[in-house]
């Protein structure tokens, strides 16, 4: 299987650790041709504002779109989220329109309110996925056929599925905790059914209680 | 109840990481914010001069105008960095208090304390600080610095000292991944720093947060140079709007640190940039107007 990480900005190195020390040895994605023969793709956490323009000037965006199209295997983390989505609260970065969801940026603030928290994602099994939050953006419209793998509470879902496309507001790639990786190559190997997890707007959608403890 | 952490130094470094692979630069409104932001800058550094400025005035140079750093911080949706002086924190405080993103610890600015840097673990806004070699940097790291850059030397637009800082660190690194064991403790006393940070930086094989490259960095060329020399990203400080067209400049040095490994591009963004910044050898310079030199 081949398993590509967008490498135009953010911490793709990060995420190409993760993958090497799960037995799979992904390239780095710069230029459109290098997308052709891929499995699944990644986009890291970065600067969204960045990856956007990067993407236009090097026309990544019809690829990218095709992959989805296509069936193939993306997730996004943060900045890759912002781009899946169909539609952000602001004009600009212009994301890819991937996901039918809808994503508010900085939606805790500056950087002094970036934080970290146990989340209960269900896909992943009974211990608490650590949660790393950076000037992140949260999921603000849930489209139809998107399921909600984990919240913060009911209003604010941070990571979601449609099919085969993953997206996380937070970074499993900056921790120790492989899990939401190995989710993810089980979906590209075309094992990762549709989740049987709660819709957005459901009570059990947060971490332990919900009582809408985001960051203070 | 759910256990919500800020400011640890995993959300701080994590920044860092964000930023990786991308040009964080200087600017001195919101103007040339915006131009920063549109030309894909992953941050900017909010300051009232640019370094080749405060190089050409003299005198003592401090934090920036507060009112100045918040219309920037209104202006763009990146990150917004900012500068104190050496060990001066309270400005790192009124900064803090201001919401910046990040704060650079800068030799730019006039140092306010010769022995002693800012103890920055005990703040929730996350600091870079410049390095000459292996040793500043880990003794910064151990302060709580989250990221760490060269010093190169500031406003000159010559690169030649990024590049020995750069060398410098990367050496010390190599040289870590066969020292054996018995050695280590003399390492450590040699480099002025724990023994503890000294083996990490081993087990890693690289610096323990992201380092990008500063000080001189005025062209596409001299971004990809130091990205290639192993640097994770570059801040171009006067040499975007010292330059003939800034815009566009600033656009290909973007380009230059995403594809720093393809001259075929490379050649291609550096065509047709206009004037670059004058610039001044770092060897005419008399030792007593180093930025580099003023902190350990």
């Amino acid at each position: 299987m081949e398993v590509g990480v967008l490498a135009i900005q953010g911490d793709f190195a990060e995420h190409i650790a993760v993958l090497g020390k799960l037995g799979v040895k992904a390239r780095e994605i710069r230029l459109p041709e290098q997308m052709a023969s891929l499995d699944a793709l990644i986009i890291p956490g970065g600067e969204s504002t960045t990856l956007s323009r990067l993407m236009t000037i090097y026309n990544l965006r019809e690829p990218l779109q095709k992959m989805a199209a296509e069936g193939r295997a993306i997730w996004g983390t943060c900045a890759g989220m912002i781009m899946l989505s169909r539609e952000i609260t602001e004009q600009d970065p212009i994301p890819l329109g991937i996901m039918d969801i809808g994503v508010q940026r900085n939606a805790f603030g500056r950087q002094v309110d970036s934080f970290e928290q146990a989340l209960n994602v269900t896909i992943l099994g009974p211990d608490l996925f650590h949660a790393i939050f950076i000037r992140a953006p949260v999921i603000i419209r849930v489209g139809e056929g998107v399921d909600v793998l984990a919240a913060l509470d009911a209003k604010r879902p941070v990571a979601v599925q449609q099919g085969r496309l993953l997206a996380t507001s937070f970074h499993p790639e900056l921790t120790d905790d492989y899990r939401f990786h190995s989710y993810f190559l089980e979906l590209a190997r075309g094992n990762g059914s549709s989740p049987n997890v709660q819709k957005a707007g459901s009570e059990s959608g947060s971490s332990s209680d919900s009582s809408g403890n985001g960051p203070r | 109840m759910v256990e919500v952490l800020t400011g640890t130094f995993t959300v701080k470094a994590g920044q860092a990481q964000m930023l990786k692979g991308g040009v964080i630069m200087d600017v001195v409104n919101a103007e040339q914010a915006k131009i920063a932001a549109e030309a894909g800058a992953v941050a900017v550094m909010a300051l009232e001069r640019v370094p080749a400025d405060i190089r050409a005035d003299g005198g003592v140079a401090r934090m920036s105008d507060p009112s100045m750093i918040c219309e920037i911080m209104d202006a763009v949706s990146i990150p917004v960095m900012a500068k104190v002086r050496i060990g001066h924190f309270v400005e790192a405080q009124i900064l803090e208090s201001l919401g910046v993103d990040y704060i650079d610890e800068s030799e730019v600015l006039t140092p306010a304390d010769e022995l002693h840097h800012i103890w920055k673990q005990d703040f929730k806004v996350p600091f870079v600080c410049g390095c000459r070699n292996l040793g500043e940097a880990l003794r910064r790291i151990s302060e709580g610095a989250a990221m760490i850059r060269t010093k190169g030397e500031a406003g000159t637009g010559d690169v030649v000292e990024a590049v020995r800082h750069m060398r410098s660190v990367q050496d010390s690194i190599r040289k870590l991944q066969t020292m054996p064991d018995d050695e280590m403790v003399v390492e450590a006393r040699d480099l002025q720093v724990s023994l503890d940070l000294l083996t990490k930086t081993r087990e890693m094989g690289r610096m323990p947060v992201v380092n990008f490259a500063a000080g001189g960095v005025a062209t596409p060329a001299d971004a990809a140079l130091m990205m290639q020399l192993g640097a994770d990203g570059v801040f171009v400080g006067s040499g975007v709007f010292k330059s003939g067209d800034p815009a566009r400049r600033a656009y290909a040095i973007v380009q230059a640190v995403t594809h720093y490994n393809d001259p075929k591009i490379l050649a291609e963004v550096s065509k047709g940039l206009g004037e670059a910044m004058v610039g001044i050898s770092v060897k005419s310079l008399p030792d007593e107007e180093l930025l580099a030199a003023r902190s350990r």
